[in-house]
């Protein structure tokens, strides 16, 4: 079988076991020499990691005639081309690199991913990303009910490459949403939700994600939620925790973006999470380098290391993040036996109701919005049956300024502290 | 279009205005947000959202009929979705002359300085990709607002960075 043929799920979890955390970045280029470069260079970087291929925007919503010209062209794209490549290009580019000590997860952002997944299992990689719901309402015009489907078939024909050490993973990227201002328990369900929708569709190895936010403390108490949900719902599955740093406007300084990395890492460690799928310091301005993968990797590494001798034993507080993430998944479930069904019902009815989603099948009822702490708290939960969980407060509607002032607090945050500490970077 | 009534200078009127996103974009925030800026300038807005075909966007702006079109892309890959687009806006008689901009990241490695002529080329009236890049596009919306039918595109200078 391919180079690839190991159990991305059983490794990470065999890595979690020895006590170390997972890293891995967002990587892709459109030349095949340079991804495999990249790939190698992630290999061979002082921290443990997996491989990444980050497709580019045009593969992820199916134009390939986009694609075709852009590499005739010889025009740069945002990531890797996988289906336009091929598998014959991509196997040269995984060769040797892709093994069993270094898996390689495709990440594509597309709501039909079925070329995508196709290509990849063409190619002997079996770990990949996404979800019906998480890559579809906040990443395309797709009706959420043909994504829905489209997962499902992706789903089988991901469960239908199973064989003797190989056991397809995919992870959910419901625990991101718009990236900011979606407050945690609602992410906290759909990264369950996906995964129970995977786990349907004939998945035995996933694992359930969280991105950062704003607040480390409230931080923390959605990622145990999350994984008690997981318990509870997903017994007999192998499955881990993956966290996202954060994926919203990134500090401009060197030493700002730095700190908001190794804050990700003491999150993950400090949660059980398995796995970290890092930012760099370039993340402000443009799409990073090989380079500054490598060193966002290693500092990553370095800051969970330490984080792991000395753990922070604080357990989190209970601000009703898992109540509120039990009654939105609980509710869903209760819609259909077929969670793909119970998904649609759920956004047709605004059980589920993602704030300030621009998609069509989105509500588009409810708010987010930051309290003077740095918390995500709902200022409207439109349909959601959270009503009685989230009181939410009576505030004048979201102006501009206020917008760009919630979505830079982080940026804000670690910036300033940054000037305020030049001895700090 | 009244032609036999022409606005007084500097006297700014609510538009219609249609903020969408590319063809291969799906950044949103930038969309909600510019949406947001333009409301409380006091224009009606339309905010078509992310991975938007410029086949489906042209139909929309056909039918919308706006006095404004306002393009935004962070993906890096706005230079290429951005020609696309206004070349399938453009070939609608009744678009031939709506003020239509562009702006945002728009390419992979951070302001390109001959992209912003080649999308003025291709036929849109204005290129915002700089750090003033609001303010520029708020003037440049002022200006629409005062200008009137016809007007707007001639008494405005685009504002191009290097």
């Amino acid at each position: 079988m391919p180079a690839a043929a190991v159990s991305f799920g059983a490794l990470v979890s065999r890595r979690q076991a020895e006590g170390t955390l997972v890293v891995q970045p967002r990587m892709g280029f459109a030349d095949p020499a340079k991804m495999r470069a990249g790939l190698i260079a992630v290999k061979r970087a002082r921290a443990c990691t997996a491989g990444t291929i980050t497709l580019d925007s045009y593969t992820r919503v199916g134009d390939q005639a986009a694609v075709r010209a852009a590499l005739e062209r010889r025009d740069d794209l945002n990531g890797y081309p996988i289906v336009g490549h091929g598998a014959a290009t991509t196997r040269a580019v995984t060769r040797g690199v892709a093994d069993r000590d270094f898996p390689v997860q495709v990440r594509h952002g597309s709501a039909d991913p079925r070329p995508i997944v196709a290509t990849l299992l063409a190619c002997g990689l079996d770990a990949t990303e996404g979800g019906p719901v998480s890559y579809c309402l906040p990443y395309s015009r797709t009706p959420l009910a043909a994504s829905v489907e489209y997962w499902r078939q992706t789903c089988e024909m991901l469960a239908a490459a199973r064989a003797p050490g190989r056991e397809p993973h995919l992870e959910t990227f419901g625990g991101c949403m718009m990236g900011q201002l979606c407050p945690p328990a609602l992410l906290v369900a759909l990264s369950v939700l996906e995964g129970l929708f995977f786990v349907q569709h004939g998945l035995r190895s996933i694992s359930l994600s969280y991105a950062q936010q704003t607040s480390a403390d409230q931080d923390a108490e959605a990622v145990t939620a999350l994984r008690r949900l997981a318990a509870e719902l997903l017994p007999g599955v192998q499955s881990h925790i993956v966290i996202y740093g954060y994926m919203g406007v990134y500090p401009c300084t060197a030493s700002g973006a730095r700190r908001l990395l190794a804050a990700s890492a003491r999150l993950a460690v400090a949660t059980g999470a398995a796995r970290l799928i890092v930012k760099t310091s370039a993340e402000a301005f443009r799409i990073a380098t090989i380079e500054e993968n490598v060193q966002a990797l290693e500092d990553a590494a370095r800051t969970a290391a330490v984080a792991a001798r000395a753990p922070e034993a604080a357990t989190p507080g209970d601000t009703g993040i898992y109540a509120q993430a039990l009654a939105l998944v609980s509710a869903v479930l209760n819609l259909a036996d077929d969670v793909g069904r119970a998904l649609l019902r759920a956004f047709r009815r605004g059980y589920l109701d993602v704030p300030y989603c621009l998609h069509p099948d989105n509500a588009g009822r409810s708010r987010g919005y930051l309290d003077p702490a740095g918390r995500l708290q709902w200022q409207r939960t439109g349909s959601m049956p959270i009503r009685h969980l989230a009181p939410a407060p009576a505030r004048p509607p979201m102006t501009s300024a206020g917008l760009l002032d919630s979505l830079s607090f982080i940026q804000r945050e670690f910036d300033q502290a940054a000037l305020a500490r030049p001895a700090a970077s | 279009m009244n032609s036999d009534q022409p606005p007084s200078p500097g006297r700014e009127r609510p538009l219609t205005i249609v903020v969408s996103g590319l063809s291969s974009d799906a950044h949103t925030w930038n969309l909600v947000y510019l949406q947001l800026v333009l409301e409380e300038l006091g224009h009606v807005v339309t905010n078509l959202g992310a991975c938007l075909g410029e086949e489906e966007l042209a139909a929309r702006c056909r039918a919308i009929a706006p006095d404004l079109i306002a393009l935004s892309s962070v993906n890096g890959h706005g230079y290429r979705d951005g020609r696309r687009a206004i070349a399938a806006l453009r070939q609608c008689p009744a678009l031939v002359t709506t003020p239509v901009v562009i702006g945002g990241k728009l390419d992979t490695v951070g302001g390109d300085p001959t992209m912003a002529g080649e999308l003025l080329d291709a036929g849109f009236d204005a290129v915002f990709t700089e750090a003033g890049a609001l303010a520029a596009f708020r003037s440049f919306v002022a200006c629409v607002a005062g200008a009137g039918d016809g007007q707007g595109r001639a008494s405005v200078t685009s504002p191009v960075g290097a």
